[in-house]
């Protein structure tokens, strides 16, 4: 049950980062009641103030805001999600092109390969 | 919320804690890890008013720990104590009867949450329910202090998971405060707050665990590594 979440890296963190990827995928709506601090933490078997903590540092980044007495909701602002998504795709991006370069590839082999992966027989399982 | 002066605890001449200096601040899950005989279990019966320092001071609240203290820390060592004759509702009985501040509502919530039957006899419990039985009785109580002493050991992944589950639902960090030893930390490791780590007699760490991973990328069991070689 402890296999959410990476042991070496603060969980306010990892949870923060699990949320926003159920934002990009549409799995969390726009303007959707998240849950109850509680109600988390016993979902993802975390601290309620390591939850507390994900959600403030998501309202300092404007993509959940708490209402008075409601809870928490996600944003319902489309321009967050959009820099949200522009912002993740970036990331990964550059972890995938830093590993490549690490092993050993140029530029034009990690784009030729990105490529034949979509274009070919490595497209998308599922 | 407590705190420990200058604690020093001796049974005849063996020393179980050494010079202790602790404070612990309210609305946390702390663990506390160490080998066996390595003080834990002294430090919680300390705290509930079981057993008192040889020299300095343990205070909850300020005010220094008694014997009355039980009433304000939820402390279960074991189980086998109780009347193994009881079924579990009677128990439940005792209980309410010995604590004012056992709220039998909430004890029938936790053991439907534990799927435990009130009608079983305590003789008649398997370890495991044992195990989440021990956990309907510490946290149906309103305590601002709820002491665990190895909750999980000896058990299943299962039970782990819903001891460690239920801990989750029914504390109320606003209002309690929770301390428990173990050595299962995996198990642990995402719902404490603070690790306090304690080697013959003598705290040897005590962090924030997510500081722990934030500024030196460790996790509760390779920080242990770290400081018990």
């Amino acid at each position: 049950m402890s296999d959410l979440f990476r042991s070496g890296e603060p969980i306010y963190l990892q949870l923060a980062e699990r949320i926003k990827r159920q934002i990009t995928r549409g799995e969390l709506q726009l303007g959707e009641k998240l849950p109850s601090i509680r109600d988390m933490g016993i979902a993802v078997n975390v601290n309620p103030n390591t939850v507390q903590r994900t959600y403030r540092e998501l309202e300092g980044l404007k993509i959940i805001e708490s209402k008075r007495g409601q809870g928490s909701f996600v944003t319902d602002d489309e321009h967050v999600l959009q820099s949200i998504r522009e912002q993740m795709k970036k990331e990964a991006i550059s972890r995938f092109v830093q590993g490549m370069r690490e092993i050993g590839y140029s530029d034009d082999e990690i784009q030729a390969g990105i490529e034949s992966y979509l274009a070919g027989k490595g497209a998308p399982e599922q | 919320m407590i705190s420990f002066n200058q604690v020093t605890k001796k049974y005849r001449q063996k020393v179980a804690l050494d010079k202790v200096n602790l404070e612990l601040i309210e609305g946390k899950i702390i663990g506390l890890v160490g080998e066996n005989g390595s003080g834990k279990s002294t430090m919680l019966k300390l705290i509930a008013g079981l057993t008192y320092p040889t020299k300095g001071e343990v205070l909850i609240n300020e005010k220094t720990v008694n014997r009355r203290s039980a009433s304000i820390v939820s402390y279960l060592s074991e189980l086998d104590e109780y009347y193994r004759f009881y079924n579990v509702e009677k128990t439940i009985e005792f209980y309410a009867s010995q604590f004012s501040d056992f709220d039998p509502k909430k004890a029938y919530e936790i053991l439907t949450f534990m799927k435990l039957n009130p009608e079983i006899k305590l003789k008649e419990l398997s370890k495991g329910n044992r195990g989440r039985l021990k956990i309907v009785l510490s946290l149906a109580r309103n305590a601002p202090i709820i002491l665990m002493d190895e909750p999980l050991s000896g058990l299943d992944p299962m039970v782990r998971q819903s001891i460690v589950k239920g801990l989750l639902s029914f504390v109320d960090l606003e209002k309690q405060l929770v301390l428990i030893t173990t050595h299962e930390i995996r198990d642990l490791e995402n719902i404490l707050d603070e690790v306090i780590a304690i080697k013959d007699g003598t705290i040897i760490g005590h962090h924030n665990v997510e500081q722990l991973r934030e500024e030196q990328n460790l996790g509760i069991v390779e920080w242990m590594t770290t400081i018990y070689e």
